[in-house]
């Protein structure tokens, strides 16, 4: 097996060289006391992206609260009644930049509503890095966490071995903490996912931004050259096109007009189409974006759409690859991360928001739920309550069109809201 | 061991390069139309500031050639910069939109806005307005241009953000956000703020504002105006907020770097007078938005929260 930490530096192609590199999202996940706050805080610190009246901010209520030392996770406790209890209740989003990337993190918190808010951030996280502590190794909580990032389909996935500093920086630990990561991500994984490992003192600052002098055992990159290096585009280009139809505009320059952002994929004019549910078939006559019109589009732009025949089609509609039509079911068996305080019964009737397109569904049958402590299935006895993960089947009122979960996050997720509340009480990934 | 894939060779790809600010419009487009395609009666608010510029062009940008499927709605305090006013009423004139403007004032003489002193700031009394302008259109998604990026409390908003029949947000008791899968369902009198431009920092704007070209009002370049020191901000001088006893009126090279309600706005000493002069400043600058110029958000660590649980933008 081989993975980055082991090989010459990574010299990857620089930001300009691929699809959606300007940019990348990632998740933190860590368990109480791996030093996530103070990781976050040490990247954002030493790119040099706290100002001075954050840290007086954060100086002034250490000292309020008897701290003598900086706390930095004050920086991401952001809500009042975090502050005051002295934990994280929901996802934070952060950002930062450097002169190759920028950087959107969802924060997530460690143990309240663990595997909501650690899902919710997962969700638009293109890479996650896990905390692990360098004196503790692999605990329950860092196999739910490689759990959460495979069933949310991160592809990319950096364990950061932190406080290498209580373990004398040694090789030794860092290869055993490592060692484990990989057993347990092999009886994990059956799909392909990249891990990284990078040992860090984010208390003492190494390996972080800076190397430092302290690990000169390990040749591989820094935690910010792997996030800067990472392509999150990659194996994206295998995907066949799907256009969720958001809005359809009838008069214009162009004629009828379909606006959305391209899921997956690239269109190009002249391409062969077929509009779903309608089943017909057409080409693609022109790609607008603004004053511009384009011969092809890519994954993830917003564009206009323009097709050679006249076709009935509304928000919620797909345009799509002809060669390669998503599938089509009035069933859906799908992994549901359940939300909502009430919990979850058979029977239960919701509505299904899939891409542009909101339909009625039910739960006809729960397979089994996954215990996030043990990671074994069991069978659903009782109903599923918050925070709990299960397998089901759920009917719908109209055919539903769509991928599996991991061959597209797009067109393989859905959230199922509750009819009387609004509230959204469901994440599911299609099977 | 093959389940944990080896480094492969790149993959050659044609696609061509994105940057940011690519991924940032489109995403931020892409939100704009589910605005449109699940909310029913949507406003967007627009003040003439540089933020609601932003989402102007985006807007433009998400409905070309259609016209914007909601009006415009901006919230007076009275106490506005007139340069901003007149840059508004000019650019919602520009694109042919429709504009509808709210005053405290008017809440005011209802009275269900209540100051102690005339010359009280009036940014939290914005909150009422709103809400009562919100109520009397049967608004139902209100767009804004906040971003999480500005203040602690804002990380954890959501980009479509419930509020209750009363307007108000519960921070503890948010929907979950997943995908780009947004639920924009309310009930009658209840509705939902959504921020397209919630990945934004203050950096992107003006990265945004200088590749778009996009005019913005005067006051954010520099230019020289009398101002007094007071608690490590320059307050500027004028009828609204005149110098104290003791403080010395001095007139420097200034710009604000938000253009809210004059009570409380305050402008930075800068020499930039372009948008390309601004992003070199704000690369270097040590200081946040806010705390540069906001004397609101420094009455407490958390004035911000505490206004957006009321209804504030």
């Amino acid at each position: 097996m081989s993975y980055l930490g082991d090989i010459e530096r990574n010299t990857a192609a620089p930001a300009t060289a691929n699809g959606s590199s300007g940019l990348l999202r990632f998740t933190t996940a860590g368990s109480v006391d791996d030093g996530k706050s103070t990781l976050i805080g040490r990247l954002l610190h030493d790119t040099r992206q706290i100002f001075e009246d954050q840290l007086a901010a954060i100086e002034r209520a250490s000292h309020k609260r008897g701290f003598s030392d900086l706390d930095l996770s004050l920086l991401t406790d952001g809500l009042e009644a975090e502050r005051e209890q002295g934990i994280t209740i929901d996802v934070a989003y952060r950002y930062f930049a450097t002169p190759r990337r920028k950087f959107i993190i969802a924060d997530t918190p460690g143990h309240v509503q663990y595997t909501r808010n650690m899902a919710t951030g997962a969700s638009t996280a293109e890479t996650a890095v896990i905390l692990a502590d360098a004196s503790k190794g692999l605990l329950e909580q860092g196999k739910r966490h490689l759990y959460i990032t495979h069933l949310l389909g991160i592809r990319h996935v950096i364990v950061a071995v932190n406080k290498m500093d209580l373990v004398g920086y040694s090789q030794v630990a860092f290869a055993s903490v490592r060692h484990a990561f990989e057993q347990f991500a092999h009886r994990l994984d059956g799909e392909k996912r990249r891990f990284y490992f990078v040992p860090v003192s984010a208390l003492k600052g190494d390996m972080v931004v800076e190397r430092g002098d302290r690990i000169p055992w390990y040749g591989g990159p820094t935690l910010l050259e792997l996030l800067e290096s990472i392509d999150p585009s990659e194996g994206n280009g295998l995907q066949a096109m799907r256009f969720p139809v958001q809005l359809v505009q009838r008069a214009g320059g162009h004629g009828r007009a379909y606006l959305g952002r391209l899921a997956s994929g690239e269109v190009s004019v002249g391409q062969k189409v077929v509009v779903l549910p309608s089943g017909r078939t057409s080409t693609v006559k022109g790609i607008h974006a603004w004053h511009e019109d384009r011969m092809t589009a890519y994954a993830g732009e917003s564009i206009a759409l323009s097709l050679s025949d006249e076709i009935d089609i509304s928000r919620g509609d797909q345009i799509t690859d002809a060669n390669r039509p998503p599938r089509a079911a009035q069933s859906l068996s799908a992994t549901l991360v359940w939300l909502a305080v009430e919990p979850l019964q058979v029977g239960g009737r919701y509505l299904l928001k899939h891409t542009s397109r909101t339909v009625k569904a039910k739960v006809v049958w729960i397979k089994h739920v996954v215990d996030v402590e043990t990671l074994e299935k069991r069978p659903a006895s009782g109903p599923v309550a918050a925070n709990d993960i299960a397998h089901a089947v759920l009917d719908l009122q109209q055919p539903a069109f769509f991928d599996s979960y991991h061959l597209n996050r797009t067109t393989g997720a859905f959230i199922l809201i509750d009819e009387l509340s609004n509230q959204t009480v469901a994440a599911g990934m299609i099977v | 061991m093959t389940a944990i894939a080896s480094v492969r060779a790149p993959e050659p790809s044609s696609i061509p390069a994105r940057s940011h600010l690519d991924w940032l419009e489109s995403e931020a487009v892409y939100i704009l139309r589910e605005v449109a395609g699940e909310g029913v009666k949507p406003v967007l608010f627009f003040s003439g500031g540089k933020d609601s510029l932003v989402l102007l062009r985006l807007a433009e940008k998400a409905f070309h050639p259609g016209r914007f499927p909601f009006p415009l709605l901006h919230i007076d305090t009275g106490h506005n910069f007139k340069e901003v006013l007149e840059f508004r009423d000019r650019r919602a004139a520009e694109l042919g939109e429709r504009l509808i403007v709210r005053s405290v004032e008017d809440s005011m003489r209802r009275g269900s806005v209540r100051l102690r002193a005339a010359n009280d700031s009036r940014n939290a009394a914005q909150s009422v307005t709103l809400l009562e302008a919100i109520a009397e259109h049967g608004f139902d998604a209100a767009i804004g241009g906040a971003r999480r990026d500005e203040e602690k409390a804002r990380a954890k908003e959501r980009v479509f953000s419930f509020r209750d029949e009363f307007g108000q947000w519960d921070p503890r008791n948010q929907r979950p956000e997943l995908w780009s899968l947004y639920n924009a369902r309310v009930n009658s009198g209840e509705h939902v703020r959504v921020f397209p431009i919630s990945n934004w920092t203050e950096l992107d704007v003006w990265q945004y504002i200088a590749r778009e070209q996009l005019q913005v009002p005067s006051i954010y370049f520099a230019h020289r105006r009398p101002v007094v020191r007071r608690k490590g901000l320059l307050v500027p001088v004028t009828d609204l907020t005149p110098p104290r006893r003791g403080e010395r009126v001095e007139e420097l090279s200034v710009r604000f770097r938000t253009v809210g309600d004059i009570s409380c706005t305050c402008p930075v000493e800068s020499g930039a007078g372009t948008p390309d002069e601004i992003i070199a400043e704000t690369v270097l600058s040590r200081v946040t938005e806010r705390g540069a110029t906001r004397m609101d958000d420094q009455t407490s660590e958390v004035s911000m929260e505490r206004r957006k649980k009321e209804g504030y933008f």
